[in-house]
């Protein structure tokens, strides 16, 4: 099941809509990959609200996600990690280690908008 | 011990990454209709998850059983995972956090052994791997 993403501004966000299989997720992790570049994005937003399970392979994919990203230039948020997933990962032992994270899709354009005003400034 | 089955098993066969997702999504049901928590459906179907998972990349093929499990006056649900792999070398190394063979991280069996409340695994060279986890109410 492909996911759908949009593009807005300079964000795209990757809005997930059911539960995805190991196959799915790398097909997402190689389709931004690739639109990071193709629309010049420099925020990507992960909706994983939809999510009702993030086990190991998901969770590392998300972290592949944010790291491959970001080697495009491209900042990666994760946002909508539900309350029982959060807490099943952190008995699970599974972290997203130095991937940002927001609340939801609000909290996270926010963040990103923060932080490409930041590297506007920075290219001045 | 012996825990009694009391209700009807439920098996997915287990063949690529697209049946994990059907059986933790038929862990989640079974879960449900015995009256877990929002918080313990999502933690039995991580552990599935994570148990479907090491079939698919070490075994290629197996099946998970579900079923509603009594013990005394407790209840709970019963996963079994079984394949006829080639089973695990050690154990006790496979059961170490960070330890894998495979491209995984090595999370997957300690993890699920860390969220369920009873977790056995047994093993022979050639003859495949057993996992039988439970996770009690309450």
């Amino acid at each position: 099941m492909a996911v759908p993403i949009l593009k807005q501004s300079h964000t795209l966000i990757a809005s997930i809509q059911s539960a995805l299989s190991d196959r799915d997720l790398l097909q997402l992790r190689d389709d931004l990959a690739d639109l990071v570049g193709r629309h010049r994005a420099r925020g990507v937003i992960v909706d994983v609200t939809a999510l009702d399970v993030l086990d190991s392979f998901a969770t590392r994919t998300l972290r592949g996600i944010a790291y491959t990203t970001k080697l495009r230039g491209a900042e990666t948020v994760i946002v909508g990690i539900q309350p029982e997933v959060a807490l099943a990962m952190v008995q699970l032992g599974l972290t997203l280690e130095g991937v940002p994270t927001a609340l939801d899709l609000e909290e996270g354009l926010a963040f990103l908008d923060g932080r490409t005003e930041t590297a506007d400034d920075g290219r001045r | 011990m012996s825990e009694l089955h009391l209700g009807a098993v439920v098996r997915v066969r287990i063949q690529s990454s697209a049946d994990i997702v059907t059986a933790r999504q038929e862990g989640r049901t079974m879960a449900t209709t015995l009256g877990f928590t929002n918080t313990t459906l999502t933690i039995i179907a991580t552990a599935i998850s994570e148990v479907a998972r090491n079939i698919v990349e070490y075994a290629k093929e197996g099946e998970i059983s579900i079923a509603p499990v009594g013990n005394g006056t407790v209840r709970g649900l019963q996963i079994v995972a079984r394949d006829q792999g080639p089973g695990i070398v050690d154990l006790e190394t496979a059961m170490r956090d960070g330890y894998s063979t495979s491209k995984s991280l090595g999370m997957g069996l300690p993890g699920a052994k860390r969220l369920m409340d009873q977790f056995e695994i047994s093993s022979a060279i050639g003859e495949g791997t057993t996992i039988t986890m439970t996770k009690w109410i309450g």
